[in-house]
C-alpha cells in the first residue's frame, strides 16, 4: 500500500494527539463540576481520588498496549507509516502513568516518603506498579531523535524492548490489586500475551526464513 | 418508649413502608449514635459494594433499583426452640425502631457515617430461643440470579454467607437495619433487611438476608472462603493488622480530602474490646 500524503499524516497526528488527551480532559471536566457542587454523571462521584487513580491507571495500560500494537498492525495491514504514531502513543502511556503515580504520591500518601517506601517494599502490587513506571522512565527520556542517534538504532531498539516488561508489570500490578473478579485485569493480560506472541512468532518465522534469497524481497516491502 | 412508636400500629401504615424511600415513623434516637456528621444520602446510596450486582461501586445503585423485596421471608433454623419462617413485615414489627448513626469502615480503606434505622439483632434472636449449644449464628443472602446478575457468574461463591459468634450477635451495638435516613432501606444498601456490626469491616454486614441458623461450629464466611489469608472470620476493624495487600492504618472518609487514622474497633473499643480479651487479634483477624 502506498503511503498517504504527508499532509494527511500530519493532520492525523494532530487529531490523534487531541484524542489521546480525551481521558485527561474528561477527568478535569468532571473534577471542575465537583468543585462547583454539581450532581450526576459528569462528576467524579463519592470517592474522587479513587476514580482518578483508577482512570489514570487504566489509560496507562491501554496506551502501553496500543503502543505495542503499532508494530504488528503496520506489518499486518502493510501500513509502515503507522510507526510515526508510535512515539506519541508511548509518551501518552508515560503521561498517564505519571498522573497515576502523582495521584498516589500526592492524593493518597501526601508525600509521606516513609509510608511510600514501606508500601513499595511490603505491598507487592505497589512494587509491580513502581517497576512498571520505572521501566517506562528511560524510554520516555530517550524518545527523541537525538537520543536515537546518540544510542544508535540497534541499541536504542534493544533498550526500548523494556516496554514489554513495563506492560507485563502493569498487568501484574492490576491482577494483584483486585479483590475478586479477575476478568478485567486478565483481559489486559490476554491482549498483552497476544501482542507478545505475535512478536515471538514473527521473530521465529523471520529466523527460519532468513535465507539470502528472501532478504531482498523483504526489504523492498518494508 | 411510650410514644407509640412502632411503625406497625396498623396495616395501612405498614403497606406504606414497603417501598424504598417511604418514610418510617416513630423512630427513637439512640444513645449509641455518634455525633459525627453523617455522609450524604447521595454518597451512601451511590457508592458501595454489592457484588451480587456488580464489582463496581457505582453500578449497583442503578442495577438494584428494581430488586423485589416483597414477598420476603426469613428462615430461622438450627439449634433453637422456636425455629420458624418469619415474614419481613412481621420482622419489621418486632421491636421499636431506632436511629443508629454509626461509623462504617470498608475493608478497602474508605469510610462513611451512616444513619441506619433498625433494631438490635438480639430482639430477633431472643424470639427464636436458641439452645445453649448454639455458639454461632450463620447468615445467608438471597440467591436470586434472575435479579442479581453476578450470581450467574463466578466472582464469589453464592449465596453470600456470613457469621457471628453468639456474644457478638447479642451485643447491643449489633443491629438489623431496615432503614436509612428515616426512610425504608434502599435496595442498594441491602433491603429489605441487613446486618450492621459497626466495629467490623463493612463486608460482615450481610445484605438481603433470607436465612439465620444457630450452629455449634464456626460457620464459613464468603470472603474467608475466597481468600482466607486476607479476610478472617472476625474481621474487626484494626489499624494495627494490615490487609496483606494494603494498610489499614488510615481511611478516607467519603467527602473528606485527607485521610484520617483508623480507630481500633472502629472507635467502639469501649463497648466491644472485652468480647476479645485474651485473644490474639493478629491471629484472629
Amino acid at each position: 500500500m502506498r503511503a498517504p500524503p504527508e499532509k494527511l499524516v500530519r493532520g492525523l497526528k494532530i487529531l490523534a494527539f487531541l484524542l489521546c488527551l480525551g481521558p485527561a480532559f474528561v477527568l478535569a471536566w468532571k473534577g471542575l463540576h465537583d468543585l462547583f457542587g454539581a450532581n450526576g454523571r459528569w462528576t467524579l462521584g463519592a470517592n474522587p481520588i479513587d476514580v482518578i487513580t483508577r482512570t489514570t491507571g487504566r489509560w496507562t495500560l491501554i496506551f502501553l498496549l496500543v503502543t505495542l500494537g503499532v508494530s504488528p498492525l503496520r506489518k499486518i495491514a502493510r501500513m509502515p507509516w503507522l510507526v510515526r504514531f508510535r512515539r506519541m502513543l508511548g509518551l501518552y502511556a508515560f503521561f498517564y502513568g505519571t498522573l497515576h503515580l502523582m495521584t498516589y504520591v500526592w492524593l493518597d500518601k501526601f508525600f509521606d516518603v516513609h509510608e511510600m517506601l514501606h508500601d513499595i517494599l511490603k505491598r507487592r502490587f505497589i512494587t509491580a506498579g513502581m517497576a512498571a513506571f520505572t521501566l517506562m522512565l528511560p524510554l520516555a527520556l530517550t524518545s527523541t531523535r537525538g537520543w536515537i542517534r546518540r544510542l544508535g538504532g540497534k541499541r536504542w531498539q534493544r533498550l526500548h524492548r523494556l516496554i514489554y516488561f513495563s506492560a507485563a508489570c502493569g498487568v501484574v500490578h492490576f491482577v494483584w490489586l483486585v479483590k475478586a473478579d479477575l476478568r478485567r485485569p486478565l483481559t489486559y493480560g490476554a491482549v498483552l500475551a497476544a501482542l507478545l506472541a505475535y512478536r515471538a512468532l514473527a521473530w521465529g518465522v523471520g529466523k527460519w526464513s532468513a535465507k539470502p534469497t528472501h532478504t531482498g524481497a523483504r526489504s523492498s516491502s518494508g | 418508649m411510650a410514644s407509640g412508636v412502632y411503625l406497625r400500629r396498623n396495616g395501612w401504615q405498614l403497606a406504606q413502608t414497603v417501598q424504598a424511600g417511604a418514610k418510617l415513623t416513630g423512630i427513637v434516637k439512640s444513645q449509641s449514635s455518634t455525633a459525627e456528621t453523617p455522609t450524604s444520602v447521595k454518597d451512601i446510596t451511590n457508592y458501595n459494594n454489592y457484588y451480587e450486582f456488580s464489582t463496581d461501586k457505582y453500578e449497583p445503585a442503578g442495577m438494584a433499583a428494581n430488586f423485589r423485596t416483597r414477598p420476603w421471608t426469613v428462615s430461622i433454623e438450627g439449634l433453637a426452640n422456636k425455629r420458624k419462617k418469619l415474614d419481613i413485615d412481621a420482622i419489621l414489627k418486632l421491636a421499636p425502631l431506632e436511629e443508629r448513626i454509626y461509623r462504617h469502615r470498608c475493608v478497602e480503606g474508605w469510610s462513611m457515617v451512616i444513619p441506619w434505622v433498625g433494631f438490635p439483632l438480639s430482639a430477633l434472636i431472643n424470639q427464636a430461643e436458641p439452645l445453649g449449644k448454639a455458639k454461632f449464628v450463620a447468615f445467608e443472602t438471597v440467591f436470586a440470579p434472575d435479579q442479581m446478575p453476578n450470581q450467574k457468574r463466578g466472582v464469589l461463591e453464592w449465596p453470600y454467607v456470613e457469621g457471628l459468634r453468639m456474644d457478638e450477635a447479642m451485643h447491643p451495638l449489633t443491629i438489623l437495619a431496615i432503614g436509612l435516613y428515616d426512610e425504608v432501606l434502599p435496595n442498594v444498601d441491602g433491603a429489605p433487611l441487613r446486618l450492621v456490626i459497626p466495629w467490623k469491616y463493612g463486608f460482615k454486614g450481610i445484605k438481603a438476608i433470607v436465612k439465620m441458623k444457630f450452629v455449634e461450629q464456626m460457620p464459613p464466611t464468603t470472603w474467608n472462603r475466597m481468600a482466607s489469608d486476607e479476610y478472617g472470620f472476625y474481621s474487626n476493624v484494626n489499624p494495627q493488622v494490615d490487609h496483606p495487600r494494603w494498610s489499614q492504618a488510615t481511611e478516607r472518609r467519603i467527602g473528606e480530602f485527607r485521610k484520617r487514622p483508623t480507630l481500633m474497633f472502629n472507635g467502639y473499643g469501649d463497648q466491644v474490646a472485652s468480647l476479645y480479651s485474651g485473644m490474639d487479634l493478629r491471629k484472629n483477624y
